[in-house]
């Protein structure tokens, strides 16, 4: 139990499995998200698009992406 | 007969509806509605991404936010805080600083916290935000909102989509009477002769869902507006007739036969 907290973060309000220390712009990669698609969020603080590279993300850290929907 | 163009916080548009992009059976029914209709900027709401699901298509490869202005709108927020956080990551996406302010104050009528519109409207404009606040049709309302800066101001016809048309088409009047920025008439439009009304009023804009997206044939609908607010703009600057109680012929009164 212990474990799956340290290596996990919160992802959009649900647990997802990280492998140690990540930099946003691999985690991205690694969801298939793009750049000029999504915005994120890293512990309740808007990361600008050109941080996403030195940003990095960390175990326990609360990570929200959003992307725009259909809505009027 | 050249109309001037449609400006809003400093962009110049020709269409003078604006669609939202809520309740399309797909992206490509979206596409094909928006296209019909001949909106320039449309409206999309701001909504976690689907991790489980990541292969799923995303709305911005459908509308080309180099073709057509997006507007992101808080709707859903019941805080002026959770539309503030909701404008400041829409804006990180990369469309601009356009945003449709919406907070709502009752679940029931979805009409808007008028308070917390303000008070979110305040801090949107602070941080450079062009802040188009979706408003009840109150003179006074809407009159705070252009002097805090708002680039426009938009009250509702009627609940938002109720479909039934302009509820008070004198408080609008006024709201267009004192109005120094552009007024946009969003929510409640049901069918074409609704959005030619506003039109009619002196609106400068017409913003709508669900009156193209639920109709039985959305395209058709869609082409309907375009034509309604085009039509309705043109019979506001060609000027009506005055209403009269009791006839005046159309034809000469002399040289009748007989």
């Amino acid at each position: 139990m212990s474990d799956s907290i340290a290596t996990s973060i919160t992802l959009n309000g649900d647990p997802y499995p990280l492998d140690g220390d990540t930099a946003l712009t691999a985690l991205l990669e690694r969801l298939s998200m793009r750049r000029g698609r999504v915005a994120v969020e890293l512990n309740h603080e808007i990361v600008p698009r050109a941080r996403y590279d030195e940003t990095i993300v960390r175990a326990g850290d609360h990570v929200e992406i959003i992307n725009f929907v259909g809505g009027g | 007969m050249q109309d001037t163009p449609f400006e809003l916080g400093g962009l110049k548009f020709q269409s003078r509806l604006i669609v939202g992009t809520g309740k399309y059976r797909d992206f490509a029914e979206t596409k094909a509605a928006v296209e019909a209709s001949g909106a320039e900027i449309v409206t999309v709401a701001v909504r976690r991404v689907n991790i489980t699901d990541r292969g799923k298509e995303n709305l911005l490869d459908y509308l080309d936010p180099k073709r057509y202005q997006i507007l992101p709108n808080t709707a859903g927020c019941f805080t002026a805080d959770e539309a503030v956080r909701t404008c400041r990551l829409a804006r990180e996406v990369g469309v601009g600083e356009l945003v449709k302010l919406e907070v709502i104050g009752d679940k029931r009528t979805l009409f808007p916290d008028v308070v917390a519109t303000i008070e979110a409207a305040r801090v949107l404009v602070k941080e450079g935000f062009k802040v188009m606040p979706y408003a009840t049709d109150d003179p006074v309302t809407c009159l705070r909102l252009q002097e805090i800066g708002c680039v426009a101001v938009m009250p509702l016809a009627a609940p938002i989509g109720s479909g039934l048309g302009i509820r008070n088409p004198f408080n609008l009047a006024i709201i267009i009477e004192q109005a120094k920025v552009p007024v946009i008439v969003d929510a409640g439009v049901g069918t074409a002769s609704d959005a030619a009304e506003a039109m009619e009023l002196g609106c400068d804009g017409v913003l709508m869902n669900t009156a193209i997206a639920g109709a039985k044939d959305p395209l058709a609908m869609a082409l309907a507006m375009k034509l309604a607010v085009e039509a309705g703009r043109l019979a506001y600057r060609a000027g009506r007739i005055e209403r009269k109680l009791y006839a005046t012929a159309s034809s000469p009164l002399t040289g009748l036969i007989g």
